[in-house]
């Protein structure tokens, strides 16, 4: 019983993750029916850059200009990062994607996988091949329950992916842009005609996945220190194959579909030899699709789709 | 006009081809370094580059290679494998064919090592890996040669080590399936102890691929499988996050790991997670004397750190090759019947006094040496703690 809680408090923690990159995936998916394959690479451009300001704000401290405890750093960090990852989003929206809005689609597909070798590598040239450490803003604090071992960082990535899903789910249900992004994912065709840009959604829709994922690249730092430039390409896959086993453009089914994704790698892992851990976890994955082709909360392509 | 340029460039061109005949002077010794400087593990292509630097440094103060009375301008080729396997079977091909090296010092972890070195055979290139522990890398292929002891070596010393040391019976293995060096040391690893301790004292015996970042669900099981100790042969970037989040989820046992974790960087990654642990390795930098501290010294003078064990290995790597071109005694001009004569020579090389201490070799090409345990200090430096000797 105290194995099984141990795993699920992991699997909540590993879970966050591709649940917050899935967002971005499923909402781009949803309403402009793009397969963004860059996703991953800016989760990893927006670890970095949460490494890039929480040092800098670090060393402000350090030199006495303001002070601040480690968690505010810790917020500012998060902050700032998703501000500037979003500007990120929102440039690789324009450079990549809308040029090929006309094109077929398999041309704006591979337009995010070009995108992705460009910033790897981009980040390659500019940092060096080197890792860097995420500074530990956070001193870990083990709590131990009864056995379960839960540390006050988990905690923490739990409930920030939590709040921020929460936030993304009023956006789009309560205010007049979220409205806006449900009736493009409606018909993109058709809706621009009733004067809502389809630019300006399109850019919106980059900027919160964009955000979503330097999120989760900063959490992921805070739980696992070590960053490097190809540390999107498989994550960003596996969140992929969420955002798609949620159902297209659903808030809900990606978020639940990110956890599932999580629970079942962790727990595989925890039944069998964690060798087979991948082969039986996807295996299981593409069992749901065929029986669900459309993902838990998908409709079929001729019915009308939501948001 | 077009043909007039047609002649031009078919002048130019056949000019290059037969160039290097036809001006006499010795022909540069080309040494290819077939390096990961980027991908997974750039920390180890820095070292191998930064030492390969430093004797050429030396080659070049003394004039030039001088084998049989001739001095011959020595260069180096440094190519980049990004820690990948295709890409050092790539790297070796075109270093073969297109850069003609006479030698070929790398690549440095098994898992490029062991494909790499198929290449180097078939084409009838010396080549010596100073870092592969893996017995495959030189298994059947006499061109092939390594600067380290090996996996089976290395699996029994720890072993041994974690039994006289702490007097441990229950063992857990961590490792990364999808690589070769983890996965053999693992597998030999198990074998030692449970020869030891009896079949099954290897309680937990678990296994991630590349590029994982989340252990939690391993090290749960490992955790509750009673283990007294966890042995994990990973590279620098896993350790870190393998250590981490084992303390995490309550382990306070030892953590013991392989030559893999001698890197600069095991400490910086990890910080004070590892302090206090242990593991194998080449060559200890701290108290080293006698020529070891002189290569350390120099080196941490112009780089800014102490050497971990690939740069001495491939420093002892590059004397190895040095010896054998030297000692061939003439060089033809004709690289095949060079590569041919300098495999000789290193094939018969039988002792070899370098930086991590002397070696004999074998009939494989596999060097006899002893290992060196060490521990990580509480200021975070690796301090020599036992010396294990076959």
């Amino acid at each position: 019983m105290i194995f099984f809680l141990q795993n699920l408090v992991n699997a909540l923690q590993w879970g966050s993750f591709y649940a917050l990159i899935a967002l971005g995936y499923s909402m781009v998916y949803g309403i402009l029916m793009l397969f963004n394959f860059a996703h991953g690479d800016i989760f990893m451009v927006g670890a970095y850059i949460g490494f890039g300001v929480a040092t800098g704000l670090l060393a402000l401290v350090s030199t006495g200009m303001i002070t601040a405890p480690n968690w505010m750093i810790l917020v500012l960090t998060i902050l700032f990062s998703m501000i500037l990852t979003s500007f990120v989003g929102m440039i690789v929206e324009r450079v990549g994607y809308r040029p090929l809005r006309d094109a077929p689609r398999a041309s704006a597909a591979i337009t995010g996988l070009m995108i992705g070798i460009i910033l790897e590598t981009g980040n390659l040239i500019l940092l060096g091949a080197r890792r860097v450490s995420f500074p530990a803003l956070i001193q870990t604090e083990t709590y131990n329950l009864g056995g379960v071992y839960i540390t006050n960082k988990k905690i923490m990535i739990v409930v920030v992916s939590l709040a921020l899903m929460l936030a993304l789910h009023q956006f789009v249900q309560r205010t007049k842009w979220g409205m806006a992004m449900r009736a493009m994912a409606y018909d993109y065709t058709v809706v621009p005609l009733m004067g809502v840009s389809i630019n300006t959604i399109a850019r919106l829709t980059f900027a919160i996945g964009s955000a979503l994922a330097a999120a989760a690249g900063i959490l992921f730092g805070v739980a696992y220190p070590v960053l490097d430039p190809y540390m999107g390409i498989v994550f960003g896959w596996k969140a992929f194959v969420a955002a798609i086993l949620g159902g297209r453009g659903s808030v809900l089914g990606a978020t639940l579909a990110g956890f599932l994704l999580g629970f079942i790698e962790i727990f595989v892992a925890m039944i069998f030899p964690s060798t087979l851990r991948d082969l039986i976890a996807y295996s299981i994955i593409l069992l749901i699709l065929v029986f669900r082709p459309h993902g838990f909360f998908g409709e079929p392509y001729s019915a009308r789709l939501r948001l | 006009m077009r043909k007039g340029l047609f002649l031009v460039v078919v002048t130019l061109v056949v000019g290059f081809i037969f160039s290097p005949c036809t001006w006499g002077a010795p022909k540069t010794i080309k040494i290819g370094i077939n390096a990961p400087i980027t991908g997974d593990i750039p920390k180890v292509g820095e070292g191998t580059k930064y030492a390969a630097q430093m004797w050429l440094e030396d080659i070049k103060a003394a004039g030039g290679l001088d084998v049989g009375g001739t001095k011959y301008p020595v260069e180096i080729v440094i190519e980049d494998n990004e820690a990948k396997a295709e890409s050092a079977v790539t790297t070796n091909l075109k270093m073969i064919t297109e850069d003609e090296v006479l030698v070929i010092v790398g690549p440095q972890s098994s898992k490029q090592a062991v494909p790499a070195g198929d290449v180097a055979e078939n084409y009838g290139t010396p080549m010596i890996s100073p870092w592969s522990t893996n017995p495959d890398t030189t298994k059947d292929r006499p061109f092939v040669f390594r600067g380290c002891f090996l996996d089976p070596f290395q699996g029994p010393v720890l072993a041994n080590f974690i039994k006289e040391e702490f007097g441990f019976t229950k063992a857990a293995v961590l490792y990364d399936v999808a690589s070769d060096y983890p996965k053999g040391l693992a597998e030999y690893f198990k074998e030692a102890w449970e020869k030891i301790n009896g079949k099954g004292s290897v309680v937990a015996f678990e296994s991630f691929t590349t590029k994982d970042a989340d252990f939690s669900s391993q090290l749960s099981k490992i955790i509750r499988s009673g283990a007294e100790v966890l042995f994990t042969p990973q590279y620098y970037n896993e350790v870190a996050l393998i250590v981490q989040q084992a303390h995490e989820l309550g382990w306070s046992n030892p953590i013991v790991g392989s030559d893999s974790w001698g890197s600069a960087e095991t400490v910086e990654l990890c910080g004070k997670n590892c302090y206090g642990l242990f593991f194998s390795t080449h060559y200890a930098a701290a108290g080293a004397k006698g020529k070891t501290q002189e290569f350390i010294e120099r080196y941490e003078k112009k780089y800014g750190y102490v050497p971990d064990d690939v740069a001495a290995l491939t420093w002892d790597s590059l004397g190895i090759v040095q010896a054998a071109i030297q000692s061939t005694g003439s060089l033809t001009g004709n690289i095949e019947k060079d590569r041919q004569s300098v495999r000789d020579a290193m094939a018969g090389v039988k002792e070899y006094e370098g930086i991590t201490g002397k070696m004999t070799f074998t009939e494989e090409g596999d060097p006899i040496k002893c290992a060196v345990i060490v521990r990580i200090s509480e200021k975070g430096e690796f301090e020599f703690y036992k010396s294990v000797c076959p």
